[in-house]
Order: structure tokens, then sequence, then C-alpha cells
């Protein structure tokens, strides 16, 4: 009898193993349809008009000239709830979609609608917290006093420590950037809705079309095999895939709406900006003992949520956070890839490396003294100690400001940072059928992650075959459900449904073979391909002849997370630690990335070669943010300035230096069942380089990302010029 | 677009063949779309002005020549994705930034967003797709999975196709150069390391 738990290490043959992603192959030869390749009989192309103004009101939207246009077949004007001409919040909003037989002929048609608007002045400014509007978010640990109101024991607190080190720390708000842009095909057929969209939300995708298109969910069947980056931006349908339904069912045709480059970065996802003043107290011998942190920013017309400070070093005894949240007229925030947790980073390590350089003390020596602070203390001494030795800590550390001569300056910097990565609920069917052939079948998607080659590795393992032997069927809505996928839920949530489906399918083949074998089916194991008596092979069937007793009857056996049996194969709860090692040139104020390291606890590894891919990706992706991404605004007219790849700069192949990085391994780790690293793997970037830049430099560079004008302009303030 | 633009036209056959073939009905069709690669080329370089409505233009993809119709201000890349059914060239940036729409033109690698369809007449074009198939791979394809050097993919086949090209232009190629002669293409994913992997190894080995 197989049980619902994972397997112990010499029973693991392709779980935690370096299996090569199975959608490889498509994927590198171009064959793998995304939504953007999808291409239907007969099909429209649509294409959305943006409001050009970034705050008022269309009074008018006209579209006689564009209908005038040999080739356009249908257009959509966007309205209110009440059924007017929309409100517009930011330069981007959806103002009209055409769809045409070409691409070209809607693109030209977009340029014939007149629009009409009485604009506002928007509002851009989001350095500024006096512009803060709203509740304040406030956040006192330890202020608790008999004799003295919060206020006067913070200044208590502050008075009574050894050194107090002050700064200012932000990072403006930049996009997701996915390089398959938004948006989906749609068509009616017999009065249902199929729909391919680039989407995260396979399963809950069509209840975002039920209101508009009239539809029940179990009428609209979404597909979705890959899909060209999320990052946290792709949950929802969204206003164009209610258009493009809208224009399919207008038109009885397919229609293909994807966004354009530009259209992707105005509106279709930010991560809101974070400004912070920070205040840390220490003792002489590096002991943190209070902290006051005032942060603000901004989620466009969405509510700037203060970033969770202090990061990581939660139990540091006095602290008070307090949070106030702007509203600019930018697009609407979308889940970034670990919202929060990257600004809560820079901000909290920033401030603490500086607390750190104002004692003297290095950076490493007062992370580790600090390390009883964290929840995780043993985890993340642990892992500074892989970190220290993978970078070469001890031979290349330097107090704050190389003082070697030439304009060339080297540094090294750290943070550590947390996540959950649960799994998240997911059902899913494994069926076994009497030719040997085993296939398990779950509504879920593979962002580029490598969830289809997870979920095929542990119904391998689970049934004792190669994972070339078994088919997993995902990725389309009438499949069993599955959540979206994001938080890095999806790995520890449809790992442990597979485990549990596959299990109970097993086990009900077991019962079968049993008789046939003379032994009770709690004595049978699968295992290298055949079904046999634990501890004896020579009591064996080969795998296809165990499913041949199965007569003409397949097996169906679901699985879910939670488990039935209430048994739990997922946890949450990591920590990492990133050092990177950097060189500036003081006169250019360029920053060079030599070498970055991503030490991180993942709970027990799937696949680790795509593992590792989530590690590498994440510090390169962190890489970006910390020296290149930026949404730049006209501070005028709100107009997004560098919507486009050659100004909204990600890393190239040449931007990166080296990169190491370690999965924590061993029984210590594994037994905590499956965790996600997507978001872990995307932190500490900001804060680990700009700390390197810091150590280098003898100066803060307060923003990010490290741009040449604010490097120069740091160091026209101080530091090793 | 008319549905015969998808079809291949058979022309391995003689010009005259094939004009005898497709039948009198289809003869005027059958002239301006039949003419060869060389009269197509030529035609271009005659200076005559073309379009700017649609215009029959014929397309060498992955060894196989193709028929369309598109004006001749419609790209390589629209023309490969929306006119025929290439999907191993993607459409991201839309203007020379990203490389994700990488082609290799006569061997040459370009961006398909930055070339007329009508240019890329009378030369061979080759995709993703043109190098290898997922049952039997290119080097460069095989190495590109085995070294994980893909996430989401949207990026992968254009950085197959550099790669494939830098490979061959850069025997023994050091790390530096891998980098710098890499930079075309972008990906947001991360995959960089396994494909510095890939053209190092590769260009290494020589034989891609």
């Amino acid at each position: 009898m197989a049980k619902n738990a994972w397997p112990s290490a010499d029973r693991r043959k392709n779980i935690g193993a370096r299996v090569s992603r199975l959608d490889g192959p498509v994927k590198v030869t171009g064959v793998a349809k995304y939504a953007y390749d999808v291409k239907r009989e007969n099909m429209l192309y649509a294409k959305i008009l943006q409001s050009s103004i970034a705050v008022g009101t269309l009074t008018e939207v006209d579209t006689s000239a564009a209908e005038k246009m040999p080739g356009v077949v249908a257009i959509i004007v966007q309205k209110d709830g009440q059924g007017n001409l929309p409100k517009i919040s930011y330069a981007g909003d959806m103002v009209a979609t055409v769809a045409a037989e070409t691409e070209e002929i809607a693109m030209e048609a977009l340029k014939r609608i007149k629009v009409s608007y009485e604009a506002g002045v928007p509002q851009m400014d989001d350095k500024d917290p006096s512009k803060a509007s709203g509740r304040d978010q406030k956040k006192d640990q330890g202020l608790d006093d008999d004799n003295l109101s919060a206020d006067e024991k913070l200044k208590q607190v502050f008075a009574a420590a050894d050194t107090v080190s002050e700064g200012y720390y932000g990072l403006p708000i930049i996009t997701h950037c996915s390089l398959e842009p938004h948006g989906q095909v749609t068509e009616f057929r017999e009065g249902e809705l199929y729909v391919w969209p680039s989407t995260q939300n396979v399963s809950g995708y069509a209840n975002g079309l039920t209101r508009s298109t009239g539809l029940s969910a179990d009428q609209i069947h979404v597909d979705c095999q890959y899909m060209g980056g999320g990052f946290g931006s792709k949950f929802s349908t969204d206003k164009w895939g209610e258009v493009g339904a809208q224009l399919s069912k207008q038109t009885g045709r397919p229609v293909k709406l994807m966004l354009e480059r530009d259209q992707e970065l105005t509106t279709a996802g930010h991560r809101p900006s974070a400004f912070a003043n920070v205040k840390v107290g220490v003792k002489a011998d590096g002991a943190i003992t209070a902290m006051e942190v005032h942060a603000w920013g901004s989620g466009g017309q969405r509510r700037f949520r203060i970033p969770p400070t202090p990061y990581v070093f939660t139990k540091i005894p006095h602290y008070r956070t307090l949070g106030q949240s702007i509203l600019t007229n930018r697009g609407l925030t979308r889940a970034w890839r670990g919202p929060n947790h990257p600004q809560a980073a820079l901000i909290t390590m920033s401030a603490l490396a500086d607390a750190a350089a104002a004692l003297g003390m290095d950076e490493l020596a007062f992370f580790k003294k600090n390390v009883g602070l964290t929840d995780r203390a043993e985890v993340y001494a642990e892992e500074m100690d892989v970190a220290a030795k993978l970078i070469g800590y001890r031979e290349k550390a330097h107090l704050r400001g190389d003082k070697t001569p030439g304009p060339i300056k080297r540094g090294l910097g750290m943070s550590i940072h947390t996540w959950g990565g649960k799994g998240h609920n997911s059902t899913c069917a494994v069926t076994i059928n009497p030719d040997g052939s085993a296939v398990g079948r779950m509504g879920t998607q593979d962002l580029g992650t490598g969830t289809r080659t997870v979920i095929a590795i542990v119904l391998a393992d689970t049934l004792g075959l190669n994972v070339d032997e078994v088919r997993v069927e995902m990725g389309s809505n009438a499949l069993p459900t599955s959540r979206a996928s994001g938080g890095s839920s999806t790995v520890g949530g449809v790992s442990t449904s597979m485990r549990d489906a596959s299990t109970n399918a097993l086990n009900t083949l077991l019962d079968k073979v049993a008789p046939e074998l003379g032994v009770p089916a709690e004595k049978l194991e699968a295992w290298g391909g055949r079904i046999q008596e634990v501890g004896k092979p020579s009591n064996s069937l080969a795998w296809k002849d165990a499913c041949g007793l199965l007569g003409a009857m397949a097996i169906t056996e679901q699985g879910a997370n939670p488990t039935s049996d209430g048994t739990n194969l997922t946890t949450g709860g990591v920590g990492g630690c990133n050092i990177a090692d950097v060189s500036v040139d003081i006169e250019t104020g360029i920053v060079t990335m030599n070498e970055y390291v991503s030490v991180q606890d993942v709970g027990l590894v799937m696949d680790e070669k795509t593992a590792e891919s989530q590690l590498y990706g994440g510090a390169i992706m962190g890489i970006t943010y910390a020296l290149f991404e930026e949404g730049i605004y006209d501070p005028t007219t709100g107009a997004m300035l560098n919507k486009d790849m050659e100004f909204y700069r990600l890393a190239g192949m040449g931007d990166i230096g080296t990169i190491k990085v370690h999965l924590m391994r061993g029984p210590k780790y594994e037994d905590r069942g499956v965790v996600g690293i997507g978001e872990p793997a995307v932190l500490s970037q900001g804060a680990a380089i700009s700390n390197a830049v810091a150590n280098a430099i003898g100066v803060r560079v307060p923003e990010l990302p490290l741009t040449p004008d604010r490097v120069l302009d740091a160091l026209s303030k101080g530091g090793v010029a | 677009m008319s549905a015969m633009e998808n079809d291949q036209a058979p022309w391995d056959m003689s010009r005259r063949g094939f004009l005898k073939g497709v039948g009198t009905g289809a003869v005027a069709t059958g002239l301006m779309q039949g003419a060869t690669d060389a009269e197509a080329a030529s035609a271009l370089r005659s200076g005559k002005p073309v379009g700017p409505g649609a215009v029959p233009i014929t397309l060498n993809v992955n060894g196989t020549h193709r028929w369309l119709n598109a004006e001749p201000s419609v790209t390589l890349l629209d023309a490969l994705r929306n006119r025929l059914d290439t999907t191993g060239c993607k459409k991201v940036c839309d203007r020379g930034t990203c490389g994700a729409c990488t082609v290799m033109l006569d061997g040459d690698v370009v961006y398909s967003c930055s070339v007329l369809a009508i240019e890329a007449q009378g030369r061979k074009i080759v995709t993703a797709e043109g190098l290898g198939t997922p049952e039997a791979m290119s080097a460069v394809q095989e190495s590109f999975v085995e070294n994980d050097a893909l996430q989401c993919g949207f990026c992968t086949p254009g950085f197959v196709v550099a790669t494939t090209a830098f490979v061959r232009d850069h025997p023994n190629a050091t790390l530096e150069e891998v980098r710098e002669g890499m930079g075309g293409n972008l990906c947001r994913c991360g995959t960089y390391v396994g494909i510095t992997k890939v053209a190092y190894d590769l260009a290494k080995k020589g034989d891609a």
C-alpha cells in the first residue's frame, strides 16, 4: 500500500533529480502555440485605442471615419457601468477597440478615431508624502509603557542606543513587461465561447467573462498550454478579455486581441513604488535595539500598502512603522513577483547595512550578530555561511568605501529575505489504463516555471515509472480545478494533489495485483517499472502486466491539496541569503555586476534543474530592477515616456556577471515538504546590490535603479570620490 | 486574406508547368504569384514603385516557397506570423530591440520586425522551426533543453536562431565574446545563465 507522503530519499528517482523540462523541445523549435500564436479560420485582429490624457472625461469618441475604412469590421467604444463614456484615470486607459481583417488595418483605423476629452491635471508625484491620502498605516512594537506615551517611549529607546543611523531609501514604479503581452483569442461556436488567453489562472479565467457574455462558466472553454510570462500580472480576464469576447459575439468571427508593447507597459501591470525614511538604533556591539520606518509610495489609483518592515528582523525589540498612500494617475498596480517584499528588503536591509557602516562593523558580522531577531535564525546563519563561502567574502570584504587607488571601486553587499510558498488548493485526477498508460489531469498552468514537468515527476515517481512513460494534461478549464499560479503556491499545490491522486490510483491497482502476487496490498510497492513485494523484487509483475489485470476498466482516482486524509505535503515559510559583488566606476557612475550569489531554503526540491532556473532567473530579474528598471512619467501630462524596450531597459546577457545559486538540501530542509521558490528568488537583489554599491563607493545611493546619474549624484555628496 | 495564401505553391515545377497545372481561370493570379525568387528580387530592385495596396510576395521560408499578398509596408515578422503559419518568431518589442523575432536571412541574423516582407524576397529565411523539430532537434536546440536555457519560452526561438549563428561564426568564443555577441536578444524570465553555457560549450565544440 503506497503511503500519501513524499518518498524517502532512496525511493526518489525523479523527485529532486535534474529532469529536463518536458515542453523544452516544442519551445526551442518554435512550434509551441502561445495565445499570441493562435490562428483561427476567418480570424479578425483587434487593436486598442488608449487614452492620451492621464485624467479627465471623454466627451466624444467619433468612430465614423474608422468605420468607413475597408476591412474594419467592428468597433467597440468603452462605456462605464451606466453606459456613459468612462472617466480616465491614467494615460493608457482603454477608449475603443477596432476589429479588422488585418492587424495593419486595425492599427490604421485607430488613427482615424477622433477622441474629445475634458482633461484634468494629473497627480504624478509619488515622492512627496504630503500628497498622501486615506488612513495612515501604523504599527508599533515594544512601545507600550506604563509611564510613557508610545511617542515618548520611541524617543527613549533611540536615546538609549549607542548609535543612531538615519537614511532615505526608495524604488520607483516598475512594470512587469511580460514578453508575451496580455490578450487572448476568442471564438463563439454553437453559442459557447472558446478562449485562448495568456493567463496565470486557467481554472478561474472563465468567471471573469460570465457577466459580460451572459454565458455560464461551463459554457466558456479556456485553453492555455504555454504562456509568455506573467510575474503576477495575468490573473484577471481584464477589460480586453471582455471586449474580445464581445467582438467575437458581435461579428460571429474569432478575434485576436493582444496588447501592443507600449500598452503592455502603460496598462498591464505595475509594481508600486516605495520610499522611506528609516532610523535604526544599535548598541556598540552591533545589537539592533530600535527601528522607525516612515514609508510612502504609490500604486497608481490603487491604495499603497506599507511594505512589511522591519523585514525579516521582526523581533527588533522596539519599532514603529508608518505607511502613507499616495494616489497617482498611473496604470493599476498588479501583484509583481513577491508583492511588497523587494521594497521591504530594500528599505530594511539598506538601513541595517548603513547602521553597520555607522558602527564601523562588517556587514556580514552585523547581520549574523542580529540573526536572532529573525524567525529562522538557524537557517539564515547557515545560509549566510554558504553564501559568504561561495562569493569569497573573507578574501574580498572591506569596510565601507574601497580605499584602493583608481576609479574602479569594488564592494560586497548582502540581504536576507523570506516568503511563504505553501501550496495552494488544487484538485486532479489520475487514470491508469489497462495497457499501462497513465495520465494526470489538472486545470493548472505552466508559466515557464516547470509546473508541467513537476506534475509528471510526481506522477512518475509514485507509479515507479520514468517521466516519459506518463502523460500530463493541463492548461484547460475542462480539467479538475487548480488555483491561479501566484505567490509561489503552485509547486506545492500541484505536487501535493498529484501525489494524492496518483497514490490513490496506485492503491486501487495494488488491490488488484495483491491476489496475483499472493501478498496483501500493504506489502506491495511500485518501483523501477514493476509492482513488487517490498524487499522482495523476485515476487513482482512488470507494470504493464500488472495493469493488464484491470481487464477492460481503467482506474481513475482523484486527489487534492489539502489531501483527503489530511496529510500535509507542503509547507510555507522560507529564508534566503543573497550577496552581491559589484564594481563601480566613480568617473562614469556605471555599476558592473561581478558576481551574484543566491542561497535559498526551498523545502523538498522537485526538479533540481528548474528549481535552479528559478534562482538564476530571479537573480537576473532582480539585477534588472536594481540597475535599470524604472517607469518614467511626464509630470505634466502623465504620459509614460519609456513605454518601449529601448528605454524601459531589461538586463542583457552582458549585464549580469557570474551568478551562483545554491539550494539548501538535506533532511532538515526536505522533511518540510514542498515549498515554492518563484518569489524568494527575486526579493533581495535591490537591497544586496545597493549595499554592495555603498560598500564600494562609501556612500549610499538612496534610490533604485542604480543608474550612473544617481551614482554620480550620491558621490557628489560624499564617499570615496 | 484568401484561403489560397496559405497554400503552398508548387515551386519545384517549372513555371510553364505551373501555369499549365493551375488552369486558365487562375492564370492571371498564377502569373503574378508564379514569379521566381530572382524575378521577385529584380522587380524590387527595379525601382518601380509598389503599393500602397497589397502586392504578391514570395518568400522562401525554411526551404519551402510560400506566397502571399500583403502591403509593401508589412514587416517580415507580420508576414510570417499573420499571413503564414510561422510561430517561431515572436512579436515582443516590434522595433528592433529585443530579438524575439530573430530569423536568418541568407544566413545573416536579422530582426524580422525590422525587415519588410518584400525585401526578404529571393532570400532564404530560416526560423527556429527550420533548424530542427521536437523529434529531431539541432545541437543548439538540444543544448537549450539540456541546460534549461528557457523558462516561459517566448524569447527562446529567437535566442535559438541567434545562438546558432553565433556559434557558427565564433568558434572557440570566450565567455566575454559570448556575452557581447549575444547581447541582441532579451529575456524577461532570466535564462541567460543557461544560454551563455549553450553558446560557450557549443562554440568550443564547434559542432553546432
